[in-house]
């Protein structure tokens, strides 16, 4: 781990870190919350809101098998979500603090 | 060559041994030539894949990393290769065939569990990462402490993975085609090391890649046949499923007395919803718990991502992974529900009690049925498939507990690092065969063991133990080498010593009771009045068996007298009795459909009576083995802990711990290191490279 050729402490401090540090924390725990109570619905529901998903909605489909489906549904849209934002947002920020690096500026 | 000369030993040891020891299997005698043969040319595809990559398996990255040339779409197949075990490959279809709802219900954390892995743990433990979880906790710690730590558990949770996956893999290899269960053992151990000595990371990957492919074009075949007759519709087909008459008569018989009122439409349809299999729900939670944040602690999935070449890389193999996974859990719906319909719970419950030929049935049945030729070709397929699945999910386990013992400890530990590349290679290739032959040593001796409580012992100690030191090190500051210390060895064994005191482990009393229930029948019970429902005296009167608790009952209505049950002898005596009635019955027949009336009715006696010999056996069998015994092994008559997964107590322990550990103690190199260690993570600085070729 050789880590003498760079100041981290420096590069940590500096405002596009700064800013690449705030934008990922709120949006990646926004997500996480969001995934683990969406996902945790399930099994409180099935086992106390029991005539909710009893309820047919689409022929024998009843709101039950729709909502679990739907989890698969959210959890393919919050991959979906964060490669977009990580692919358009994140990785331009890195690359420039790492461009910044290199050339000297940090 | 004489590498060359060992794969080919080892393949031909497999395939003659199995040719030997075929006995009874769910394959007939007459088409297992087909099973054989579809092995043979998975077998020679794996061969000849580890004999390509053993060619460019050399150095350690390439041996633990495959050089981290492996591309992102290409980590995803192999990530879905690596999870998807046979357990729920073939044993979520069952659960769905037997349980409806809740079988599905249950197949959602195991895809939830990547959302964790894709925003906490790829990218970051790729940025960081060596070759194992040792490194990413050693990187601001005591390495020597940590990286001891890190592999003790990492060995942990391998060899309980790897054990439910040997003992699954051998009873499943029996049931589906006959091979004993020592030799399928043997073989499938044989195989897995010869990628993994061999070919290192880059064979295994490619095993995992193949299997997964062939699992998911397996599973969409059989989708399209069950599902197209009702042109794809999702209500059109249920509403077939919830009309078949054994889907109904399998829900009374889950639902006992209170099946009596209702109609068979109401029956079909209590298909559909939840209730029938998972009772507790928070058991539910703490098992939904330990899936979502262990598969993150998996040390074989950990060890994944350092396989691509960059974060961007990490990042979409889990997006990748997360469509496999989630698209064959969905496909699982109709092949669960398929074979409900199709093959019908009863039957598919008579070849194996948890369900997990299902699957298999349902290829069979698709293909034609029992004695059609291309039914057996789809039975042996999927069979073949099952196959591939151990051994790739194994082949990863090994290299994953293989790395611990070699990297962080041989080399990290013992030698302090200073060991030459050579030595490190060797020393990978001599640990991967200890592991393989410890696998093969415990899974041979676990024979016959209840062994379904090490899954999601697996997990939890992933999610108590490697999941909380992983996280906070990478998010937390302060975090230090205490604390890491401290909350993994509490979180690993909470997690165990729950486990040990809970429902998973095998009672001998209720054992005893069950089959004298079996042999000697019940008794009448006496009618019933209704009763109010009951509230539990307290939450943790949920969790453990306390003096003095009050569980929680719904409110129950009147019930009449039930009759006394008759025990096995009087079940048989009364069954063999019908016998000779039947049979000159036959003999009288008059007219060819009296006579096929008659057949079929001696044909389902003869069935029942070989159910109850089989279950009397069975009981007589539990009544020697537990006999003159009253507790666990732990020394209990009854479960302590109430919960079958102990994640609900263990997880928040190994977080607390950590947390505490770090508090306690002021570590100044780990919070220096932490601008380092924050900064890379984000932006890949300094990350491994991928090596030249």
């Amino acid at each position: 781990m050789s880590s003498s050729n760079f100041n981290w402490a420096v590069i940590d401090a500096d405002p596009k870190f700064q800013a690449l540090h705030r934008k990922k924390t709120f949006f990646l725990w926004g997500l996480m919350v969001f995934s683990i109570i969406y996902y945790f619905l399930l099994p409180i529901g099935a086992a106390y809101y029991q005539e909710l998903f009893k309820t047919k909605v689409w022929g024998v489909v009843n709101f039950g098998l729709l909502f679990a489906l739907s989890e698969f549904v959210v959890a393919w849209v919050i991959a979906f979500v964060y490669s977009k934002k990580a692919n358009a947002q994140f990785d331009a920020m890195a690359q420039e603090i790492i461009n910044d690096v290199n050339s000297g500026r940090i | 060559m004489s590498m060359l000369n060992k794969l080919m030993l080892s393949a031909a040891a497999l395939g003659a041994s199995s040719a030997a020891f075929a006995g009874n299997g769910a394959v007939a005698d007459e088409f297992k030539w087909m099973t054989f043969t579809v092995f043979g040319v998975i077998i020679a595809i794996t061969m000849a894949i580890t004999f390509w990559a053993a060619r460019t398996t050399h150095t350690t990255s390439e041996f633990y990393a495959a050089g981290r040339s492996v591309s992102g779409i290409q980590n995803g197949w192999a990530i879905a290769g690596d999870y998807l075990s046979a357990a729920s490959f073939l044993g979520i279809a069952g659960l769905i065939s037997l349980y409806g709802y809740d079988g599905f219900m249950y197949s959602v954390g195991w895809l939830v569990a990547y959302i964790t892995v894709l925003l906490v743990i790829a990218e970051p433990c790729r940025n960081i990462g060596k070759y194992t979880m040792g490194d990413i906790l050693a990187f601001r710690n005591d390495p020597k402490k940590t990286k001891t730590v890190a592999a003790l558990s990492t060995i942990t949770v391998s060899t309980f993975y790897l054990t439910a996956q040997m003992v699954g893999g051998g009873v499943l290899i029996k049931t589906l085609i006959g091979i004993d269960y020592e030799i399928s053992v043997i073989g499938v151990g044989i195989l897995m090391l010869a990628y993994v000595v061999f070919g290192g990371m880059k064979a295994t990957t490619w095993v995992q890649i193949t299997k997964a492919v062939l699992l998911v074009t397996a599973s969409i075949i059989l989708v399209i046949m069950v599902w197209a007759p009702y042109g794809f519709s999702l209500p059109g087909y249920l509403q077939a499923v919830v009309g078949d008459a054994d889907v109904q008569k399998q829900v009374a018989k889950l639902l006992g007395d209170k099946a009596a009122t209702m109609t068979p439409e109401e029956l079909g349809q209590r298909f559909l919803e939840p209730g029938l299999f998972l009772k507790n729900p928070i058991d539910q939670i703490s098992l939904g718990l330990a899936l979502v944040l262990g598969t993150a602690g998996m040390p074989h999935i950990l060890m994944r991502f350092f396989t691509v070449p960059t974060a961007q890389a990490a990042r979409t193999s889990v997006i990748w992974a997360m469509g496999i996974i989630g698209g064959f859990y969905v496909l699982t719906l109709f092949l669960g529900t398929g074979a409900a319909m199709l093959v019908g719970p009863d039957k598919i419950a008579a070849v194996d009690a948890g369900g997990n030929m299902a699957g298999p049935l349902l290829a069979q049945f698709l293909g034609g049925g029992e004695n059609s030729l291309l039914g057996n070709f789809m039975l042996a397929f999927v069979a073949a498939v099952a196959f591939a699945t151990i051994v790739a999910v194994v082949a990863g386990l090994v290299l994953a507990a293989a790395s611990a013992m070699a990297h962080d400890i041989y080399v990290g530990v013992i030698r302090g690092d200073h060991a030459t590349p050579k030595e490190q290679v060797v020393a990978a290739r001599v640990a991967s065969v200890i592991v393989g032959v410890i696998a093969i040593t415990v899974g041979i001796l676990a024979k016959g063991q209840n062994v379904a409580h090490l899954v999601a012992l697996a997990f939890a100690v992933a999610a108590s133990s490697n999941l909380p030191a992983v996280f906070l090190t990478l998010y937390w500051k302060k975090c230090n080498t205490t604390g890491i210390i401290l909350g993994m060895i509490v979180g690993t064994v909470t997690a165990i010593g729950l486990v040990m005191i809970s429902p998973n482990m095998t009672y001998p009393k209720a054992v005893i009771a069950s089959a004298n229930k079996v042999l000697s029948g019940e008794p009448a019970v006496p009618a019933k009045e209704a009763a109010p429902a009951v509230e539990r005296s307290s939450f943790m009167c949920e969790l453990f068996a306390m003096e003095g608790c009050v569980l929680a009952k719904p409110a129950q209505a009147a019930a009449a007298e039930k009759p006394a049950k008759p025990g096995a002898a009087e079940k048989l005596a009364g069954l063999n009795a019908r016998l000779p009635t039947l049979e000159t019955d036959l003999a009288k027949a008059a007219t060819p459909e009296l006579k096929a009336t008659v057949e079929a009715d001696l044909a389902k006696v003869k069935k029942d009576i070989a159910a109850v010999e089989k279950a009397k056996a069975k009981a007589e069998g539990d009544l020697a083995k537990f006999e003159g015994q009253t507790t666990s092994i732990m020394g209990l008559e009854k479960p302590f802990f109430l919960l079958k997964n102990p994640g609900l107590i263990s997880i928040p322990l190994g977080f607390l711990l950590v947390i505490f550990g770090s508090l306690f103690t002021r570590d100044k190199r780990a919070e220096e290191m932490w601008d380092e260690l924050y900064v890379r993570q984000n932006t890949g600085i300094n990350a491994e490279a991928a090596s030249a070729h």
